[in-house]
């Protein structure tokens, strides 16, 4: 599909992804108690997405909200099973979705980066080793042996940033997570991005900023409403997108968020 | 089959995502993963240790503290209710017993939490989830050695010194270690789909209590019930056995009965295989149910 060349990183064929909750209409004790049925809520995030990555390269993932950005990445990431369909992946996944990377808030900084690191299956040797390229990156000096409640939320995706890139990873998948950093972090991770690509490492950005689509990805997809609408260049990708929006690239929209 | 299946070609790793099917998960390959991560285990269980006590004044003086005073409450309680006394040994077997009892009531209890307060991580990182309450059972082994320090000085203070027989302890204190691991899984997974469960264990964990042979000596309960009932509550209560024994080899310096140590060994592997078969088979479902 896109440049046969180079050895495939990511493979995901038709997949789709069903999430189903039981929702009670009325949460009454007595609805409970005697009220034999109970609807099924049910929300098809992805209705067969299929595409391909080569390894390398950096693709953008752009949709409205509730497109299933979020939950495609996941499923990349082997978080979520998905409902039918098949994700091959090769290589070590590193993670930084929106939701942090699954920092506990009562725990220092340094304590956060070990416990990641571990759980991401870095040995102790290996956290021990990067520890202080993390603490450097992300600049936060004596804060890190401070717990991380007391952190700015620049401070907390500076953090989770830098672990993520420095967990070596041959796929690292980006959720929406460059927005809060100040213009300088955006650039340094930038910059670490382009480094990552070069070492022949692969990718994926979901993003509303559409400036850093166009800027840093070599490919990218549309996303609306579980389906793929669109692959290709990025900049060809963006226009359709903003088209399809009805409100052009204006500041608005090219605005990092 | 279901699951992540891991090969290595080419000297790099391929997973595949295939859809979620209730079953078993490549055990091999599971077991490997579990146990790469086994520092993550320790390291979550050593912060959580350390944040427990961060804000007291007392610190980590709280993990002698706390059998302390739980075992003062339950001797005066006893003490007013009038039973075991003239007793010899009451206090000591309330506290081995209460301190033993409080190791399983914290590995259930954390156990149960684990995967609903870990949301953040399973959301964001695939990763052997049963790293969650195993870790809670070190934890709540962790807490465990202080109180066992604290018993072994009253031990001393009294003037009972130590004996080999003591070492009896080691096998109910791995069964009964065991059996909380089977149980934390167990009641992990219940409480992710019945959140209703953390609300009715700690009642539970109360009636499981009074029902163990902690605030009285097994004796004093098999006298007073029909030698029929004898068989059932030593079998059915997975605590009867190990409590009882715990008692004997820690308090009494009793030899214990090998038909105790069997049932607390039968209970233990009947945990571990219902627990982890139960937390395996649903663990990939986890993230969309949180």
């Amino acid at each position: 599909m896109l440049s046969v060349s180079k050895a495939l990183a990511v493979r995901v064929e038709d997949v789709h992804l069903t999430y189903r909750t039981t929702v009670e209409r009325r949460r009454t004790l007595r609805h409970t108690l005697f009220t034999r049925q109970r609807s099924v809520f049910e929300v098809e995030a992805l209705k067969g997405v299929s595409f391909d990555v080569p390894h390398g390269s950096v693709l953008g993932i752009v949709g409205a909200n509730g497109a299933g950005k979020s939950t495609l990445v996941r499923t990349i990431a082997g978080i979520l099973p998905p409902t039918s369909g098949r994700i091959e992946v090769h290589g070590r996944v590193s993670t930084l979705l929106s939701l942090g990377v699954g920092f506990n808030r009562n725990l220092t900084g340094r304590e956060n980066v070990v416990l990641g690191g571990l759980a991401a299956g870095m040995s102790r040797d290996e956290v021990d080793a990067r520890y202080q390229e993390i603490a450097d990156f992300a600049e936060l000096e004596d804060f890190m042996d401070v717990p991380m409640r007391t952190y700015s939320s620049g401070m907390y995706s500076r953090l989770a940033f830098a672990v993520a890139v420095h967990m070596d990873p041959d796929v690292l998948i980006i959720d929406e997570a460059l927005s809060t950093g100040d213009a300088r972090f955006r650039h340094k991770s930038s910059e670490r991005m382009k480094k990552l690509c070069a070492e022949d490492r692969t990718i994926f950005l979901v993003s509303h900023a559409l400036g850093s689509v166009k800027e840093m990805c070599t490919e990218a997809i549309w996303l609306h409403k579980g389906r793929m609408v669109m692959q290709g260049a990025p900049d060809d990708v963006v226009t359709s997108y903003t088209k399809f929006l009805k409100v052009g690239e204006d500041a608005i929209t090219m605005e990092d968020l | 089959m279901s699951a992540t299946e891991t090969g290595r070609a080419t000297a790099d790793i391929v997973r595949v995502h295939t859809p979620y099917r209730k079953g078993l998960p490549n055990l091999r390959v599971y077991l490997k993963d579990l146990w790469d991560r086994r520092h993550f285990a320790v390291e979550l269980s050593r912060t959580q240790i350390r944040s427990q006590h961060l804000n007291t004044v007392f610190g980590q003086l709280w993990l002698i503290l706390n059998p302390l005073l739980l075992a003062l409450v339950y001797f005066m309680l006893v003490l007013i209710l009038g039973r075991g006394r003239g007793q010899h040994d009451y206090l000591p077997h309330i506290m081995a017993g209460l301190f033993l009892y409080y190791y399983f009531n914290a590995c259930l209890r954390g156990g149960a939490g684990s995967v609903v307060g870990g949301g953040r991580l399973i959301l964001n990182t695939a990763f052997p989830k049963a790293l969650l309450p195993l870790s809670s059972v070190l934890v709540a082994a962790y807490r465990f050695m202080p109180t066992l320090l604290v018993f072994l000085a009253l031990r001393l203070v009294k003037g009972d010194g130590l004996s080999w027989t003591m070492l009896w302890g080691v096998p109910v204190f791995v069964f009964l270690t065991i059996f909380g691991a089977g149980m934390a899984m167990l009641f992990a997974t219940l409480n992710l789909y019945f959140r209703d469960v953390s609300n009715f264990l700690p009642y539970m964990l109360r009636l499981w209590l009074y029902l163990s042979p902690v605030l009285y000596f097994p004796e004093q309960l098999l006298n007073r019930l029909p030698p029929a009932l004898d068989h059932v509550v030593v079998l059915a209560n997975p605590l009867f056995a190990p409590l009882a024994t715990w008692s004997r080899v820690m308090v009494q310096d009793v030899q214990p009965q090998p038909l105790y140590l069997l049932i607390s060994a039968c209970w233990a592997i009947a945990a571990l295989v219902v627990g982890s078969y139960i937390f395996l088979s649903r663990e990939r479902e986890f993230a969309v149910r949180l």
